[in-house]
């Protein structure tokens, strides 16, 4: 069970978020220029390391809010709780 | 090949069992080979063996980092079935469960498969609805899949008692997929392996690949990097599953993938129970009774990218909740074993059998619940790697359609999400 710490709520259970994948480049603000595989690559390819992750996790059944936070995939520890203070 | 059968099984009992043949050899490493397959899994081994079978393709390495069969193949639910959603998709799971009816007389191993049937037990509407679709569409593709009301569903599995009109989720319907099978799923690599052994392919376990090789000029595939030295070949096939982006890069190669923890657990031997495999979309978990008598239960892979294959007791109690809600009577079952595989899904949930920019280097990945592809995946990757051109069935599985942006929507006939 990961304890996430929400931003406002402060340390809770996973089963309280929903994952919202991991986190996206931004979105490119002129898609035209870009090359097709640039703009493909930006829709579909996702980060997935042997190792540290960014992913997005939502606090579904608590406040709502949505934070970034940094997790080992391997080992599952939080290395960054993306929490400002 | 020692043939088995029951004479060498009588002549071998009579020597104490002590000159049965080794089912595959551990040979010298080469330099060199034809194709080098990354991953002597279910996929692995098959693409292996139908290359020599089909393609009279024999220089070939199979690497395995690991033991023979260790990967997702040894962590499956063995569930067997064609009932998908896609007109892309139906043909190819149709191959792949012939291929498994005659898997035990082409490859003379008891895989000890024993077709079941697979019976959705239905309590939502939205659910009802999706999965008629996928009903009408395998009608078009002949892949059989029938609607059953609530009484021929509870005859069919009768220690489903609960689920009645004072549930929570009352059920509906009914759905049944009558080709679904179940078979062992370590006989299915050990079987492969023994038949593409015996045709020359050598298997090369604790060989870990650390990185994909690139010819300096050309760019295109050279070889591997491995824990036991460089190999070089001009065809390399990556089909290591959960670990596909791993390798892939090594070479700054992207794929639309992500590897996400998937677990399952068995129960105590019982005495026969159940004889179809049971899914419940709605509630998340399912199940089947091995031919030993332990209930092979499943449910919904954990949340957030996972390498780590272990359990997580939120999500074990939560599929075995789920589990009670509709076979209360399994209260008293004992679990025995509970484990977790990697699973990789792209970005549309249809699988990837595919070349790709890099020449000389293949993918197979994104199973998402791959056991039931293993003879159709290892048969159209074969033929790609043999031809450099799809098979006609794994056609639209290539990396192509990302170009195009043209996906197949795979979500919801896969695993439980």
């Amino acid at each position: 069970m990961l304890k996430i710490s929400c931003p406002f709520c402060g340390p809770r259970n996973e089963v309280e978020f929903a994952h919202g994948g991991p986190l996206k480049d931004r979105r490119p603000e002129n898609a035209s220029p870009l090359e097709d595989q640039a703009w493909i690559e930006y829709l579909t390819v996702p980060q997935n390391p042997l190792g540290p992750v960014q992913e997005r996790w939502w606090h579904v059944r608590g406040c709502g809010s949505w934070f970034t936070i940094t997790r080992d995939t391997r080992s599952h520890d939080i290395i960054d709780n993306g929490n400002k203070s | 090949m020692q043939q088995y059968s029951i004479f060498s099984l009588a002549r071998n009992a009579l020597s104490g069992h002590q000159n049965w043949s080794r089912a595959w050899r551990s040979p010298p490493l080469k330099e060199r080979y034809d194709v080098i397959i990354i991953g002597a899994g279910g996929h692995g081994l098959a693409t292996a063996y139908y290359l020599a079978k089909n393609h009279g393709i024999t220089n070939v390495a199979v690497l395995e980092r690991g033991w023979l069969g260790g990967g997702n193949i040894a962590r499956n639910t063995v569930t067997i079935r064609s009932n998908y959603m896609r007109d892309e998709s139906i043909p190819f799971y149709v191959k792949s469960v012939k291929l498994y009816e005659g898997l035990t007389r082409e490859l003379n191993y008891n895989l000890m498969y024993s077709k079941r049937s697979m019976i959705d037990v239905v309590q939502t509407y939205p659910k009802l609805r999706e999965i008629k679709r996928r009903m009408f569409n395998g009608d078009l593709h002949g892949s059989v899949y029938e609607r059953i009301n609530v009484d021929e569903l509870r005859r069919r599995i009768p220690p489903l008692t609960g689920g009645g009109p004072d549930s929570r989720l009352p059920i509906i319907a009914g759905m049944v997929h009558p080709s679904a099978a179940v078979c062992r799923h370590d006989a299915v690599a050990w079987s492969y392996a023994r038949a593409a052994d015996d045709r020359g392919v050598e298997i090369h376990q604790n060989t870990e690949v650390m990185k994909l090789l690139r010819d300096a000029n050309s760019g295109r595939i050279s070889g591997v990097e491995t824990s036991r030295g460089n190999i070089y070949a001009d065809k390399v096939a990556v089909v290591v599953s959960g670990h596909t982006t791993s390798i892939t890069d090594t070479i700054d190669l992207k794929l639309p993938i992500k590897s996400f923890n998937l677990t399952a657990f068995v129960s105590e031997p019982v005495k026969p129970i159940i004889d179809v495999v049971v899914n419940c979309p709605d509630i998340g978990v399912y199940l089947s009774q091995s031919d030993k008598g332990e209930l092979v239960i499943g449910g919904a892979p954990d949340a957030g990218q996972s390498f780590r294959r272990d359990i997580k007791q939120h999500v074990f109690e939560d599929s075995v909740c789920s589990l009670l809600e509709l076979f209360p009577a399994f209260k008293r079952l004992k679990l025995m074993r509970q484990w977790g595989g990697t699973l990789d899904i792209a970005h549309d949930a249809t699988p990837i059998v595919s070349q790709t920019d890099i020449q000389g280097l293949y993918v197979s990945a994104g199973w998402w619940g791959g056991f039931k592809a293993v003879p159709a995946g290892g048969y159209t990757l074969a033929h790609l790697i043999a031809k450099n051109e799809p098979h006609q069935l794994a056609a639209p599985f290539t990396l192509d359609r990302f170009k195009r942006l043209d996906f197949i929507l795979e979500a919801g006939t896969t695993t439980v999400t």
